[in-house]
């Protein structure tokens, strides 16, 4: 086994824009679910928003801030109409009105009807939303090495698309974290554990959720968005698989902190690479490299499984927090 | 606490409300809530038909009834926490039928509930801080920066070190709220609804869970908001308490008003006996002798006899 080769691996995951994605995704869910205790189950449908209404609006020629604007546009209206029925109603409900929702979205955007707009089955190739980001790019041209990671400057899976993800992701960190400090985030923490006696108070909690719902939806574009710069915009990767995801990050990393979603995307990008890279170099060929890829995500499913029951709190959570039911 | 401090206030209110016609519905000199033919109907059960109801300003009325008769409905109702399926009333004059519960907070009228809403996974300060009013940092952009709101912040907590004190929960400012005793839950959900400086207290039984040590302090609080100026309206099932504090008795069954009076002569009212307190009013419910086998044995006679002339009557 090349174990070095596979550190390398690793360690690239740390930094991937994939991992700033799934970050931005989860920091979004963390506002909904981690703060206000709305149980989003089509987070994915937010960054397929994000997504197309970024290389769309691209594609028709609008300039990088004007796609970006477009992209959070789709998500923030997305959650204005999922929330207006569901929100007066009791928690379940948005749960599975959001899953099908994020659904009837990635159904709508990959039929055959639509093919001129959003480039159907196929989505829209990279090169087509790519150009006006790369342009933005102010390092030179050509690629850069940093010890072992050579990555292109401005190109695809680029060190500037690495300078934005994480630059966004920091960004969305002090938000969070201000935003859990502040009287706002007061009133949030109210609502998830009981909004009717929030609503005894004089505070109009359906508002309240309705920002919460806007807010996340719209960290979840950002994250859509740099999901897809490093390659394409398909609509079936913009599926349930990727809601689950955040959901696992989210709760690996601990809800309701302001690192969890991060220290979460980070740990299951580098620890999946491990276990992938490790099992397919295992000697004998015991594993296939789709095999090895398929037997990664069953420990994925077992992690989630495992911390739920013994770590619900998640690594940096108070468990004493979690452990209190509200009663 | 004297017992002079406390008569003051009562015995105003008890002449204040003297000359009051003793039957359901009657005007108040002084009403701060009046409500008009407020119906909430489930399927077919009618669970509130309230023609008219008037609440004293300034004073304890108590909402008493037997299980079922449509005390928390009401209470739910006149919160904006249910919608009537016809009626309308107003608070201190202004009109309140419509408005959401939140609104209905903000404009003076606050509420605890039956089953404690303690925000259990907050600490016991943030909980006071929540109920506070007029906080700029509540709203999404300006909790972004501090400085715009970290001053009233400051007088919220001031304001709420005072009730916790007053309540004798300042020990536990920052224990998490799911950590407290049920009565410890009672008494700081009623200074959370204080933090909003209330006219009126809306109290859904304050006494269920509340272990006997504890009453003696939760009522002389609920007091202390009458002698403050506060309205309280209470729905209570202890008529030890309902005769120790109130200044007014409502009583309800099946959804109607069926008797309103002063404490001290409510309980003889003819409705009231028949409807709610049986045969047995006139005797101290709270009395563990009346639970001696002489009496359960004289209970059961009474009551096959009552049933044999019904039947009689069928």
């Amino acid at each position: 086994m090349e174990w070095t080769r596979i550190l390398i691996n690793v360690a690239g995951e740390v930094f991937a824009p994939a991992t700033a994605a799934y970050a931005l995704a989860a920091i979004g869910l963390n506002i909904h679910f981690g703060m206000t205790g709305l149980i989003n189950m089509g987070q994915a449908g937010f960054m397929l928003m994000g997504a197309y209404g970024f290389a769309i609006a691209t594609m028709n020629g609008w300039p990088v801030w004007a796609a970006v604007a477009a992209g959070m546009a789709a998500a923030a209206v997305f959650a204005v109409i999922l929330g207006i029925p569901t929100l007066s109603l009791r928690g379940d409900y948005l749960a599975i009105v959001t899953i099908a929702a994020a659904e009837i979205a990635r159904y709508t955007v990959r039929s055959s009807s639509l093919t001129s707009i959003t480039g159907g089955n196929a989505g829209i190739a990279g090169n087509d939303f790519k150009g006006s980001f790369q342009q933005l790019c102010p390092l030179p041209e050509g690629s850069w090495s940093l010890g072992p990671f050579q990555y292109s400057n401005c190109l695809s899976n680029s060190w500037w698309l690495r300078i934005v993800g994480w630059g966004l992701v920091a960004i969305g960190i002090v938000l969070v974290w201000r935003w859990m400090k502040s009287p706002w985030g007061r009133v949030l923490k109210g609502i998830r554990e009981d909004e009717d006696a929030v609503r005894s108070l004089g505070k109009n909690v359906y508002g309240y959720k309705m920002q919460a719902l806007v807010l996340g939806g719209l960290f979840g574009a950002l994250g859509g968005m740099i999901y897809v710069l490093p390659s394409a915009v398909q609509a079936d990767a913009l599926g349930r698989t990727l809601t689950f995801n955040v959901w696992t990050i989210l709760l690996l990393g601990g809800a309701a902190t302001v690192f969890g979603p991060v220290l979460g995307s980070i740990l299951m990008w580098t620890v999946l690479m491990f276990i992938k890279s490790t099992l397919r170099d295992m000697p004998g060929g015991v594993f296939s490299s789709t095999q090895a890829e398929a037997f990664s995500w069953v420990l994925v499913g077992v992690t989630l499984m495992l911390l739920v029951i013994f770590r619900p709190q998640g690594i940096l959570g108070d468990r004493k927090e979690v452990m209190l039911d509200g009663r | 606490m004297a017992a002079e401090d406390l008569a003051t206030p009562r015995d105003r209110i008890a002449k204040d409300l003297e000359a009051v016609p003793r039957r359901p519905g009657s005007a108040k000199p002084d009403a701060i809530i009046v409500a008009d033919h407020v119906t909430r109907r489930f399927g077919g059960m009618t669970a509130v038909d309230v023609h008219h109801l008037e609440i004293q300003r300034g004073a304890i009325t108590a909402l008493i009834g037997p299980n079922g008769a449509g005390k928390t409905t009401l209470f739910n109702l006149l919160t904006g926490f249910d919608r009537p399926n016809s009626g309308e009333w107003s608070f201190d004059g202004r009109p309140l039928s419509q408005l959401s519960a939140a609104k209905v907070a903000r404009a003076g009228m606050v509420r605890t509930f039956q089953l404690t809403k303690a925000l259990s996974r907050m600490t016991v300060m943030e909980n006071m801080r929540l109920g506070a009013t007029d906080q700029g940092g509540e709203r999404l952009v300006p909790s972004l920066f501090p400085p715009l709101w970290r001053h009233r912040e400051k007088e919220i907590t001031e304001q709420a070190e005072e009730l916790l004190a007053r309540f004798k929960l300042d020990t536990k400012r920052d224990d998490f709220a799911g950590s407290l005793s049920g009565g410890q839950r009672k008494l700081l959900e009623m200074a959370r609804a204080l933090m909003t400086k209330p006219s009126t207290v809306m109290l859904d039984e304050p006494m269920a869970g509340v272990n006997p040590a504890l009453t003696q302090s939760l009522l002389g609080h609920i007091q202390d908001l009458r002698d403050e100026g506060m309205t309280v309206l209470f729905v209570e099932h202890d008529m030890h308490m309902v005769r120790h504090i109130s200044d007014w008795v409502v009583v309800m069954a099946e959804g109607r008003v069926v008797a309103e009076g002063p404490p001290t002569t409510i309980m003889q009212d003819e409705a009231v006996v028949d409807a709610y307190l049986g045969a047995h009013h006139d005797t101290d419910l709270g009395d563990d002798s009346l639970l001696g086998d002489d009496v359960l044995d004289e209970l059961e006679a009474e009551a096959e006899a009552q049933e044999h002339r019904t039947q009689e009557d069928a």
